[in-house]
C-alpha cells in the first residue's frame, strides 16, 4: 500500500439526469423513430445500461434531411450572419453554464476520466462555438472571396472518442458558414449529442438547423449517401473513410475526412527529458489512447533510449487507472467491448512478433472494459503494432541513430495526421518539422488543440482541415 | 545525463568541467514543466488522505521567524507553539531563526526532538566576505543550531563562476560540522528552470544535505514548478550517486491546500521516499495555523475560526 | 541554377517574337499535318526534318515501352502503356523531395522560365493549330502562376492565436505526386492551367495528355525540358487516358488527382479508385479556361501543416 493513498474523490453524477430513452432530434423536436430500432448505450466503466436511444432508419434520416433542407432554404440560409453569430454565441454560453453536466455525462457514456472531460473536452467545445460564432458575419473577409456561399445541408458522422468535441468541430463551422446539419453521433456515445440537442432548444435555435439522428453504421451509410445532402464530413476510421469517399464519388457533395493515424513522437538525445516523458505519456495515454493523433510510435535516439524507457516506466507506474468519475483518475475505461478486443488482439500480436511487453502493476476494476497502459520495446517498423492503428493505451518504442533515420521512419506509414519532435535545438525542430509528412506537428509538446488551429491529415489520414480559418473552407462553396 | 559515479565526483575539478556538466543536464521546457506542476495541482485530496496529509505537513513545517523585529520573547513564544501546536496535533519539524536567536531557541527546545535551524551566511543576500559568512555559520552551530540554511552566491552563479559557488558551499558544509546543511538557491533570482536544475545539482555535488528554494525575502519565493524541478533533481541524484538529498520549499506557502499540492508533487515526482520530515520540509510562518484549522475542520465537521488557534 | 544568374540570353530574339504575331490563327489544335511540315520553307527543295512525338518521363523523351503508337494528324504519337505510367510515377516521386524542397523563389523563377521558353515556341504552337489568343493566354497564365510561388504561403498560412503560451503556425505544403487528366477542350491553355498550379506549389505531376491533342502537349513538354524544370517534375504521357487513368487513380504512390479532362463516367470510376488510398480528387467541372482561374487549382493540391511550439524562457 502506498504511503500517500488518495482517498476516492468521485464527481457526483447527480448533476445529470439521464432519461430511460431518447428519440431522434428532428426539426426541433425529439421524435420517435418511424422505422428504426433501439440501441442500448452502456457505461463502459461498469457495463451498466445508461439509456436506450433510437436507431434511425431510412425514413427517419429522410425526415431529418428534409427538415435541414427546409431550415436552410427558409430560415438559416437567408438569416444575416450577425444573427447566426448570436445563436452560436448563445450556444457557447449555454455549454459553459452546463459544463459540469456535460462533463459528467460524457464521462459516463464514454469512459474517459472526468478530469479530461472537465478540463479538456468541454472547455474546448465551448471555445469552438465561441470561435466560429465570430466568423458567421465575417465570411467575406475569410479569404474565400467577397461573398462565399454556404453549401446547404451537411451530413456529419462523428466518432466515439471525443463525442461532444467532435460534434463541436463539425457543427460550429457548419452553422457559422450558413449550413444546416444532420449529425449522427457514434453508436456507443450518443448521450452528449442528445443533451446538445436540448441546448439547441434552450438557445431557441430555429427548428431543423441542427438535427441529431442516433444510430449505427447503417444509419451513417444512409445519411452520407443521401441525395439531398451537399456536404459530408466524417471523423473516424480510415476504412470507413474509404467507403464514404467511394459513396460520394461522382456526386457534387463536398467531402472532408479526418481519419486514423500512427504518429511518430521523435525524441532526440538533447530533449528536455522530463517534459518529453510527460509528452509521451500524454501522447499515448490521454483518453486511453483513443485519439487519432495519438503518439503511438515513440522514436527515441539510441544514446538516451535506456534512460528514457526507465523514466517512462517509472512515470507509467504512477498512472491511476480506474473509475472515470474519480477526479484523480488518469486513465479511464476502454470505450467498448469491441474496442477492447481489438486492442487485446493487436497487443498479443506485438508480443507474438517478438516485441517486449511491459505494463505497470496496477489493479483493474472487475466490471467494465479495461486495459493496462502498455509499453512495447524492441519494436521495429515491420511489427504490426508499429504499422496498425491500435487506438488504445499501447505505446511502441523504436530507436533511431540520426535525424534522417528518424524522419524516414516517421514518414514510413500510409498515415500522416500528426507527429512530435523533442529537442532543445531550434533549427533541428524547424528542419525536421518541414520534412514530416503530417498535418499537425507538435514540437516540445503534444496533443494540444485549439479552435484557431487547423487540424487534419496528410495521406490516408484524410483531407480537409477542421479548426481555424481553414476549417471554414469545408463548409463554403469555394 | 548518464555520468558514472567516479566522473561525477570529479566534475568540479575545473571550471570547464563543472560548466560542461551543469550545461549538459537536460533542459527544462518552461511551458511543459508548469503544465505538469499545474496538473498535479488538480489532484483531489479528500477525507482520510487529507487528514494524513495535514498531519504530515505539520510534521514537515520549519516554523520560521526571520524578522528584524525578532526578540527572544517572540522566539520563545514560537518555540512554545512548535512544542504545543494544540488540539493534539503533532509537533513541527524545526524552528528556523536568525543566528542571534539560536541560543534562545536552543534553550526553549532543548530535549524536545524539534530541530533548530538557523539561517546563516549573511542571510538573505549572502553579500558578505566568505570569512564573515563562515563565522556566521560557526557561531550558529556553536549556539546550538543543528541545521544551517545557507544562501548561495547568486551573483557568482549568474555570471557563470560555478566553481566559486561550489567551493563556498563546500566551505560552509565544513563549517557546519555535524549540523545539516540546507542550501538556499533563491530560485526567484535564478530566473530560469534550467538554472534551478543546474543550481540544484551544484548544491548536491558540493555536499548540501537539503536544497531549499528561497529566503522568502525576494518577491518570488517557492512555486510548485520550481519545487518539482528540484524534486526531479534529488530523485535523479539519488539514482546516480546513492546519496539522498532533501527538498525544502520556502516562502509563500500559506494554506493547507498549497501544502497538500506540494505533497502530491513530492509523491508523484521524487516518490514516497521523500514523504518524510527528514527529506521534505516547508519553510513557513503562517502555514501552521491554517493546517491546524483544517485539521480541526476534519475532526469536528465544521469550519474553524482563527480565534480557535493560537497566534504566536 | 541558371535561373539565378540574372543573364538574359533571349534579349536578341524579342524583336523576332513580336514580328511573328501575325501568323496563322484560327486553326484547330493539332491540325498540323506532315504535308504542312513538308511545305515549310516554300520554294525550297529541302526535305523537312520531322519530329517524333514521344513521351516525357523523368526529363527524357522515351518511346512507349510498349512500342505502340497512334496516329494524330498523320503523326505517329507514342501510345503510353500502364508500364509507362508506372515509370512516370516513379520519376515524379523521385523528383518530389528536391522540387518541394526548393525555395519558392526558385520555383517561381523556373515556372517563369517555362513562360519564356513557351514564348519562343509561339510559332510552333500556332502551327499546330492553337489559336493565337490561346497561346498568349497560356503564356500569360504561366507568368501569373510563377508569381504565386512565393505568395501563396502568405495568403493561405500564418500564425494562429491559440489560447496558450505557444507559437502556432500553419503553412501550405505540396500534397506530393499529382495525377492530372489534361482537359480535352483546350489543348494548350487548358494543359498549362492544370499543370502550372500543381507544380508551382511544389508538387510533381504525371499528366495524361488529352487523347486528341498530343502534339501540343509534347511541344509544351519540349518547352519544359529546356526550362530548368528538374527532370521528373512534369511527366507527360500521350495516348488514351481511359486506358491509363485507372492505373493512375489506383496507384498507391500517387497522392492526388486532377480529373479536369475526365468525362463523367470515367471521373466517377476514377474517384472510386482514388478512394483506395484517400487521394485528394479535384472533380471535373465545366471551365472557361480564359477566365480568371482564382485559387481553386492552386489550393487543391496543398496540405496545411500546423506546427506548435511552446514559448518559455
Amino acid at each position: 500500500m502506498a504511503a500517500f493513498e488518495y482517498a476516492p474523490a468521485p464527481e457526483s453524477r447527480s448533476v445529470v439526469e439521464i432519461k430511460p430513452s431518447y428519440g431522434l432530434f428532428i426539426d426541433g423536436d425529439f421524435t420517435s423513430p418511424r422505422d428504426g430500432g433501439v440501441i442500448k448505450t452502456v457505461n463502459p466503466a461498469t457495463e451498466e445500461i445508461l439509456s436506450e436511444v433510437a436507431e434511425a432508419g431510412e425514413a427517419d434520416v429522410d425526415r431529418a434531411v428534409a427538415a435541414a433542407r427546409a431550415a436552410f432554404a427558409n430560415v438559416w440560409g437567408p438569416m444575416p450572419g450577425a444573427e447566426r453569430a448570436k445563436y452560436l454565441f448563445r450556444i457557447a454560453r449555454l455549454i459553459q453554464e452546463r459544463a459540469r453536466e456535460l462533463a459528467v455525462l460524457e464521462t459516463l457514456d464514454n469512459g474517459k476520466p472526468i478530469k479530461e472531460s472537465r478540463d479538456v473536452d468541454v472547455p474546448l467545445v465551448a471555445a469552438h462555438f465561441f470561435y466560429y460564432a465570430g466568423w458567421a458575419d465575417k465570411l467575406g473577409h475569410a479569404g474565400f472571396g467577397p461573398a462565399p456561399r454556404a453549401l446547404g445541408v451537411a451530413a456529419q458522422v462523428i466518432p466515439w472518442n471525443f463525442p461532444l468535441l467532435m460534434l463541436a468541430w463539425k457543427i460550429a463551422p457548419a452553422l457559422a458558414a450558413g449550413n444546416t446539419v444532420v449529425l449522427k453521433p457514434a453508436e456507443t456515445t450518443p448521450l452528449t449529442a442528445l443533451l446538445f440537442a436540448e441546448i439547441c432548444r434552450q438557445a431557441e435555435l430555429p427548428a431543423g438547423v441542427v438535427n441529431i439522428v442516433t444510430g449505427a453504421g447503417a444509419t451513417g451509410r444512409y445519411l452520407v449517401s443521401h441525395p439531398d445532402v451537399n456536404k459530408v464530413a466524417f471523423t473516424g476510421s480510415t476504412g470507413v473513410g474509404r467507403e464514404i469517399a467511394r459513396a460520394v464519388a461522382g456526386t457534387s457533395k463536398k467531402l472532408t475526412l479526418e481519419l486514423g493515424g500512427k504518429a511518430a513522437n521523435i525524441v532526440f538525445d538533447d530533449a528536455p527529458i522530463s517534459q518529453a516523458v510527460e509528452g509521451i505519456v500524454n501522447g499515448i495515454f490521454f483518453n486511453q489512447g483513443h485519439v487519432c493523433c495519438a503518439g503511438s510510435r515513440l522514436l527515441v535516439q539510441e544514446p538516451i533510449a535506456d534512460e528514457l524507457i526507465d523514466a517512462l516506466k517509472r512515470r507509467m507506474s504512477q498512472l491511476r487507472v480506474g473509475d472515470p468519475l474519480d477526479k484523480n483518475t488518469d486513465v479511464g475505461a476502454i470505450n467498448s467491448a469491441a474496442q477492447l478486443a481489438r486492442i487485446t488482439e493487436l497487443s498479443a500480436a506485438g508480443a507474438e512478433e517478438g516485441a517486449e511487453r511491459w505494463e505497470p502493476d496496477c489493479e483493474l476494476p472487475s466490471q467494465g472494459y479495461w486495459f493496462r497502459p502498455t509499453l512495447f520495446t524492441g519494436v521495429s517498423q515491420s511489427h504490426r503494432i508499429a504499422q496498425e492503428e491500435i487506438f488504445g493505451p499501447v505505446l511502441s518504442v523504436l530507436t533511431f541513430r540520426t535525424p534522417a533515420e528518424a524522419i524516414e521512419k516517421a514518414n514510413n506509414t500510409p498515415y500522416g495526421l500528426s507527429a512530435g519532435i523533442w529537442t532543445e535545438k531550434g533549427s533541428r525542430i524547424l528542419a525536421v518539422a518541414d520534412k514530416l509528412r503530417a498535418g499537425v506537428v507538435w514540437a516540445n509538446t503534444f496533443n494540444k488543440f485549439d479552435p484557431t488551429s487547423p487540424f487534419g491529415g496528410y495521406k490516408e489520414s484524410g483531407y480537409g482541415r477542421e479548426g481555424g480559418r481553414h476549417g471554414l473552407e469545408a463548409y463554403l462553396d469555394v | 545525463m548518464t555520468v558514472s559515479l567516479a566522473a561525477l565526483a570529479d566534475v568540479a575539478r575545473s571550471e570547464a568541467s563543472l560548466r560542461a556538466f551543469l550545461h549538459g543536464l537536460p533542459g527544462v521546457d518552461k511551458v511543459g514543466a508548469e503544465q505538469r506542476a499545474a496538473a498535479l495541482g488538480t489532484r483531489s485530496i479528500k477525507t482520510s488522505a487529507k487528514a494524513w496529509a495535514i498531519d504530515l505537513s505539520i510534521r514537515m513545517v520549519d516554523l520560521t521567524t526571520l524578522e528584524g523585529a525578532d526578540t527572544p520573547g517572540k522566539v520563545r513564544n514560537l518555540c512554545q507553539k512548535a512544542l504545543n501546536p494544540g488540539h493534539g496535533a503533532p509537533r513541527v519539524a524545526a524552528i528556523c531563526v536568525y543566528p542571534s536567536m539560536v541560543a534562545t531557541a536552543h534553550e526553549a527546545l532543548r530535549g524536545s526532538g524539534v530541530h533548530l535551524a538557523s539561517v546563516a551566511t549573511a542571510f538573505p543576500s549572502g553579500q558578505a566576505p566568505l570569512s564573515v559568512r563562515l563565522d556566521d555559520t560557526r557561531a550558529a552551530v556553536a549556539a546550538g543550531a543543528d541545521e544551517i540554511d545557507m544562501v548561495i552566491n547568486r551573483g557568482a552563479f549568474l555570471s557563470g563562476r560555478y566553481t566559486e559557488v561550489f567551493e563556498e558551499i563546500v566551505a560552509v558544509k565544513e563549517a557546519c560540522g555535524d549540523a545539516h546543511l540546507k542550501v538556499i538557491l533563491e530560485t526567484g533570482e535564478l530566473a530560469t528552470y534550467d538554472n534551478v536544475r543546474r543550481a540544484s545539482w551544484l548544491a548536491m555535488l558540493a555536499g548540501g544535505d537539503f536544497i531549499k528554494t528561497s529566503t522568502g525575502k525576494v518577491p518570488v519565493a517557492a512555486t510548485p514548478p520550481v519545487t518539482m524541478i528540484m524534486l526531479e533533481a534529488v530523485r535523479d541524484f539519488l539514482a546516480q550517486t546513492g546519496r539522498k538529498v532533501g527538498v525544502k520549499p520556502a516562502g509563500g506557502i500559506r494554506t493547507t491546500k498549497d501544502a497538500v499540492k506540494y505533497l502530491v508533487l513530492v509523491n508523484e515526482t521524487a516518490g514516497e521516499g521523500w514523504l518524510d520530515p527528514d527529506w521534505f520540509r516547508f519553510g513557513a510562518s503562517t502555514l501552521l495555523n491554517d493546517l491546524l484549522m483544517q485539521r480541526s475542520k476534519l475532526a469536528t465537521g465544521h469550519y474553524a475560526g482563527p480565534d480557535y488557534v493560537t497566534l504566536d | 541554377m541558371s535561373e539565378l544568374t540574372g543573364q538574359n540570353p533571349d534579349a536578341a530574339t524579342r524583336g523576332q517574337n513580336r514580328a511573328s504575331r501575325s501568323e496563322l490563327t484560327g486553326q484547330n489544335p493539332d491540325a498540323a499535318t506532315r504535308g504542312q511540315n513538308r511545305a515549310s520553307r516554300s520554294g525550297s527543295s529541302r526535305l523537312a526534318v520531322r519530329k517524333t512525338y514521344k513521351l516525357f518521363i523523368g526529363g527524357a523523351f522515351p518511346r512507349s515501352e510498349s512500342g505502340r503508337t497512334y496516329v494524330v494528324n498523320d503523326n505517329n504519337v507514342a501510345l503510353a502503356s500502364r508500364k509507362d505510367l508506372r515509370d512516370a510515377v516513379v520519376a515524379a516521386r523521385k523528383a518530389f523531395p528536391g522540387w518541394s524542397g526548393a525555395t519558392a523563389y526558385n520555383r517561381g523563377q523556373v515556372v517563369y522560365r517555362i513562360a519564356e521558353m513557351a514564348e519562343a515556341r509561339r510559332k510552333e504552337f500556332k502551327s499546330l493549330g492553337v489559336p493565337s489568343d490561346e497561346v498568349d493566354a497560356a503564356i500569360d497564365r504561366l507568368v501569373w502562376y510563377a508569381g504565386w510561388s512565393d505568395k501563396i504561403a502568405q495568403v493561405l498560412g500564418g500564425a494562429n492565436p491559440v489560447a496558450g503560451p505557444y507559437l502556432n503556425i500553419s503553412s501550405p505544403e505540396p500534397t506530393g505526386v499529382v495525377g492530372v487528366l489534361a482537359p480535352a477542350d483546350s489543348a494548350l491553355l487548358g494543359l498549362v492551367s492544370v499543370v502550372a498550379p500543381a507544380i508551382v506549389t511544389g508538387n510533381t505531376v504525371v499528366v495524361l495528355a488529352a487523347e486528341a491533342h498530343p502534339l501540343v502537349a509534347v511541344t509544351f513538354a519540349e518547352a519544359l525540358a529546356t526550362s530548368d524544370v528538374p527532370g521528373g517534375v512534369v511527366n507527360l504521357l500521350t495516348g488514351r487516358p481511359a486506358e491509363t487513368a485507372p492505373w493512375l487513380a489506383s496507384h498507391a504512390d500517387v497522392n492526388a488527382l486532377d480529373l479536369a479532362g475526365a468525362a463523367t463516367d470515367l471521373a466517377r470510376d476514377l474517384e472510386i479508385a482514388a478512394a483506395g488510398t484517400l487521394k485528394r480528387v479535384l472533380r471535373p467541372a465545366p471551365a472557361d479556361w480564359h477566365a480568371d482561374p482564382g485559387l481553386t487549382r492552386l489550393t487543391a493540391f496543398l496540405e496545411t501543416k500546423t506546427v506548435w511550439h511552446p514559448k518559455g524562457v
